[in-house]
């Protein structure tokens, strides 16, 4: 009996069957619910034979038109299960008053809330930017691709194993119940000894290397690749801020990867990092997680700046007021965020002189966010706006993003700060700036170029409506938590005693209904846009009247972009073309030099799981088994030479003939 | 092609739109390379500022001075600095188109950073024989994790120049094994200079105090 | 690119046969990977530089030169210093015009970081432990 526990463990390490959450209600009845749905998901695709397409023209493409739209995917369908915590957040704090205790125990709630940031941080808001910058940077600075295809592929399947991962805990094991930085001493062994800490490094290193990868390779992208005549300052904004968007990756990335090996070797090795005695200083975590963790504020705003710059421009028919202070306003905002991370943690006690200087540039650095703010009114100012609903979704975060932003200048101040911090107006803060930003943000790229990437727009009306339950639900949910955090009510709790609060927190929760209908009229809206996809078509390419080169080839554009690579002239280029004549091609056509598909990525990012969850585990055999496939699967990846082919003339001018024809029926 | 992207062309009617030849644009693997380096040099940074702060958290254990051999040190500083030098042989033998020649001085460059990391492991075996262990403070942590971080480094490095020299061996100098062996060099040079802050900053000045 | 103009001379994407007849075309025009090589008197004088910024401080510490420990400090600091640029130079091949600039570019941006990381998070911390409670009684007893 002996010898088969010690043998069970040598082969599962901590992995039992009580590692199955069997009695947890909720849990059995989610599980029960996502493998009903998974599972008619795999029969419709079995069904419909569409495997080997999936697999081929999807899984294995390094088109990065493909993978951004499979990025855009992953984290819209992360976006339901954060939102899924969110609703039971709210529902809990709603319901847990006095005598009633709710029903989430606080075990469960932690992890709730732990796993609600990471997913949205990290799964949502990450893969949606990443999705964007993927899709339209190329077609932007006029690229057949990126500067290291496979290794886009590559990242897409690193965040996407990171991502199954932390869905893996919900049904094997746990999450973290730490908060969504894990901060130690807590998430150290001796608080935490089971997997949920372990579950948040591997998920977060997994996907943090596919992270740094996209990051260096749009990096490249942008530098090597762009158009002949598209000098720096002739860059699209979106482009621009793309640009300083992969440098704080390629920056900040690293921190975040070196400070979760440290934990982790708390965690497995014994060392004394953050531990509480033997030397080592837990605070040190908590100044290196935001060494990352406050330009990662930034790698999610800007991206979105540069999508509500190319809206406004487009949207108001007028070349983007002041482009260059955009510019500059965007690069003093890349460096500026590398001094302000202390404002995190004024109350960790380092005295007046160290907290003044880091109150005052976190003032300094909303003077470039403000100006970026007045060139947008001003590109508005008397310009010919078309309230489509890329615009409704930018004027919101105009309005929205505005007021969150003021209230972090009033976070900035270190005495208030001492009072605010970790109360629930930080909490409303922070969802202020990221869904008011970030998320409305999405959203306008998403409608801007969806019909780009499909061929058909979405549909407005269902569109109308879920912007508006977004709008309305935002403020609902989040000004009670103004109000609350200013009574002192700190964050993080699952149970009050005051029933005096109870109102403000049932307010929030019915705010968060609103945002549920908003999500539920998005998919409504995906589902009724492609259903009505012909009647939503568009031919012409260029639906919105846009400025830049990715509406000059045809929606969706083909698999080599552009026919013959363009001519830059002006900052828009496309406008430009179109005002002075540009006759499309219709001979000529030379082949056409692109890279090959490939399923090494996909292949090395499972592997990558595998490790992943057997070092979770503490399943020795398979980690060290796993990594040295990773290993060897890398290495002999690299005795691939073959990697690109030509698309012969004849096919390219085939597809642009098709097109001829198509244009020729519209007009 | 790069250096029509930053002039001006000439907008005098009529424009030109399109390049009717294709556009190859520079190849981006040595500046992808060196951003990767870039954000590696970043991890160091913050190893070093974790030694930085906790490097005098001797929780009552055994300090610097009692701990580092620095004849040891100087000769696994010199095994370092020996192999940069043969691997710049090996890049000038490559520039001069000779396989053979390259190969023996890439052999050597690795026999170099071999020795180097088993005389590190030599040194970290007498530390925890010793009771001088990583778990031991939070200064020994430090210590192991940023020296061991580099010899992982070069541990990498060392796989990596053996799959080189094979792929050498199979297709020869080519345009694409070039620009591998370009990229390591740049990797192996980098960590020579990682390690001159190693060895200044925990060896020398650890000493000192 | 001369992979791909090589595939250019042979007009077609050919297959498997093709393929490696490619690679031996490729090396005679094989310039494109962009990186300076050094010379072999770059290499020496980097060498010789490297070795003796090297051994200088070593003796210093080893042989115990100064009886001022911040002399030595301080000489030691300026040699690292210095012998970093002369990796940079002569190793890495670092100039200003290597990758149209880029490259310096990012290598100062990243100083500017690993600067602001190191002497931010020892500013920080000092500041910390100066007004802070120690975190165990075993440091509170060593306190001053």
């Amino acid at each position: 009996m002996q010898d088969r526990t010690h043998f069970m463990q040598l082969l599962l390490g901590r992995l039992s069957w009580d590692a199955i959450p069997l009695h947890v209600p909720i849990l059995v009845g989610t599980f029960i619910g996502t493998a009903t749905l998974g599972l008619a998901l795999l029969g419709f695709i079995t069904y419909k034979r569409a495997w080997g397409y999936l697999w081929s023209q999807w899984f294995c493409s390094i088109d990065h038109k493909k993978i951004g739209v499979m990025y855009i995917v992953l984290g819209l369908i992360m976006l339901l299960r954060g939102f899924a915590d969110a609703i039971m957040m709210r529902a809990q704090q709603a319901l847990s008053f006095g005598s009633s205790v709710g029903y989430l125990p606080p075990e469960h709630y932690d992890q709730v809330f732990t796993a609600h940031g990471v997913i949205m941080i990290f799964f949502v808001a990450m893969p949606l930017v990443t999705g964007l910058m993927n899709y339209v940077v190329p077609l932007q600075i006029g690229a057949r691709d990126v500067a290291f295809p496979f290794l886009n592929n590559f990242s897409f399947w690193m965040t996407t194993a990171g991502a199954v991962l932390v869905m893996m805990s919900l049904f094997i094991g746990e999450f973290a119940r730490t908060g969504w930085l894990a901060y130690p001493p807590l998430s150290g062994i001796a608080y935490s000894p089971d997997v949920g800490v372990d579950y948040y490094i591997w998920s977060l290193q997994i996907a943090g290397i596919g992270t740094l990868l996209s990051g260096v390779n749009i990096l490249a992208t942008i530098i090597k690749m762009r158009a002949p005549g598209m000098s720096l300052m002739r860059m699209p904004i979106f482009t621009w801020t793309a640009l300083c968007t992969n440098v704080l990756i390629v920056a900040a990335f690293p921190v975040l990867t070196a400070v979760l090996v440290l934990l982790s070797l708390d965690r497995y090795v014994g060392t004394d990092f953050f531990t509480n005695d033997f030397g080592g200083n837990a605070m040190m975590y908590v100044n290196l997680i935001w060494i990352w963790g406050h330009p990662e504020v930034y790698i999610l705003i800007l991206p979105v700046f540069g999508v509500f710059s190319e809206v406004v421009a487009t949207f108001s028919g007028k070349r983007l007021f002041g482009y260059a202070s955009m510019v500059y306003a965007t690069v003093v905002i890349t460096i500026l965020s590398y001094l302000v991370w202390l404002h995190h943690f004024f109350t960790m006690g380092s005295g007046a002189s160290v907290n003044s200087f880091f109150g005052i540039t976190t003032m300094i650095i909303s003077i470039p966010t403000g100006a970026k703010m007045f060139n947008w009114l001003f590109t508005m100012y008397r310009g010919r706006i078309r309230f489509d609903l890329p615009m409704l979704w930018t004027m919101g975060f105009m309005i929205t993003f505005v007021i969150g932003g003021m209230t972090g200048v009033l976070l900035a101040v270190p005495p208030a700060d001492f009072e605010l911090h970790n109360s629930l107006f930080l909490v409303a803060h922070f969802h202020n700036v990221i869904i008011g930003g970030v998320v409305f943000g999405a959203f306008a790229g998403i409608t801007f170029w969806f019909p780009k990437a499909t061929g058909f727009q979405l549909d407005p009306f269902w569109g109308k409506v879920s912007f508006w339950f977004w709008l309305s639900g935002f403020w609902f949910a989040f000004t009670p938590l103004y109000v609350l955090g200013l009574m002192g009510v700190t964050r993080r709790l699952s149970h009050f005693d005051d029933p005096s609060l109870q109102i403000w927190f049932q307010i929030a929760a019915f705010g968060a209904v609103l945002i549920l209908f908003g999500i539920l009229a998005f998919l409504v809206q995906l589902f009724v846009s492609i259903k009505n996809r012909v009647a939503l078509a568009d031919v012409s390419g260029d639906c919105w009247h846009g400025r830049t080169l990715e509406w000059s080839t045809s929606s969706p554009p083909p698999e080599y972009n552009f026919a013959f690579t363009p001519l830059v002239h002006d900052q828009d280029a496309w406008w430009d073309m179109k005002s002075r004549g540009y006759v499309r091609p219709l001979s000529g056509f030379i082949p056409i030099h692109m890279p090959k598909s490939t399923p090494a990525g996909i292949v090395l990012a499972g592997i990558s799981l595998v490790c992943g969850f057997a070092l979770i585990w503490h399943i020795w055999w398979l980690g060290a088994a796993a990594f040295f496939a990773v290993i060897a699967t890398a290495i002999a990846h690299t005795f691939n030479y073959d990697r690109d082919f030509h698309i012969p003339a004849e096919e390219v001018a085939r597809v642009e003939q098709a097109r001829t024809r198509l244009l020729a029926t519209t007009v | 092609m790069s250096s029509l992207a930053s002039e001006p062309i000439n907008t005098a009617n009529p424009p030109s739109f399109y390049l009717t030849q294709e556009h190859h644009p520079e190849n981006g693997t040595m500046l992808g390379f060196w951003l990767y380096l870039m954000s590696d040099c970043l991890i160091f940074a913050v190893l070093f500022a974790m030694y930085g702060v906790l490097g005098r958290n001797y929780a009552a254990g055994p300090g610097p001075a009692q701990l580092f051999d620095l004849k040891v040190v100087a000769i696994n500083t010199s095994m370092l600095l020996f192999s940069s030098i043969t691997y710049g042989f090996a890049m000038l033998e490559m520039a001069r188109n000779r396989q053979t020649a390259t190969l023996i001085w890439l052999a050597i460059t690795g026999a170099f950073g071999a020795a180097f990391v088993g005389l590190e492991l030599n040194e970290f075996a007498h530390l925890i024989h010793d009771g001088a262990g990583p778990q031991r403070s939070a200064f020994l942590s430090s210590f192991f994790t940023l020296v061991g971080t580099h010899g992982l480094h070069v541990s990498f490095g060392i796989v990596w120049l053996i799959t080189l020299m094979t792929q050498v061996l199979k297709h020869g100098l080519t345009e694409a094994n070039r620009r591998r062996l370009s990229c390591l060099s740049l990797f192996w040079h980098f960590l020579d200079v990682v390690w001159i802050g190693v060895f200044t900053f925990v060896y020398l000045l650890g000493v000192l105090r | 690119m001369s992979a791909s103009d090589s595939v250019h001379a042979h007009g077609a994407h050919d297959g498997h046969d093709g393929h490696d007849d490619r690679h031996v075309h490729s090396h005679d025009h094989g310039h494109g990977s962009g990186a300076a090589h050094g010379s072999l008197k770059g290499y020496l004088i980097g060498f010789a530089l490297s070795v003796l910024l090297t051994a200088i401080p070593f003796w210093l510490v080893m042989g115990k030169v100064f009886d001022d420990h911040t002399v030595t400090i301080v000489i030691v600091l300026a040699l690292a210093a210095v012998q970093i640029v002369v990796h940079m130079i002569y190793f890495l091949h670092l100039n200003t015009s290597s990758e149209g600039g880029w490259n310096i570019l990012a290598l100062i941006f990243t100083m500017v970081l690993l600067v602001i990381t190191l002497a931010g998070s020892l500013w920080v911390m000092y500041h910390m432990n100066a007004n802070m409670m120690p975190m165990s009684p075993h440091d509170m007893r060593e306190m001053p």
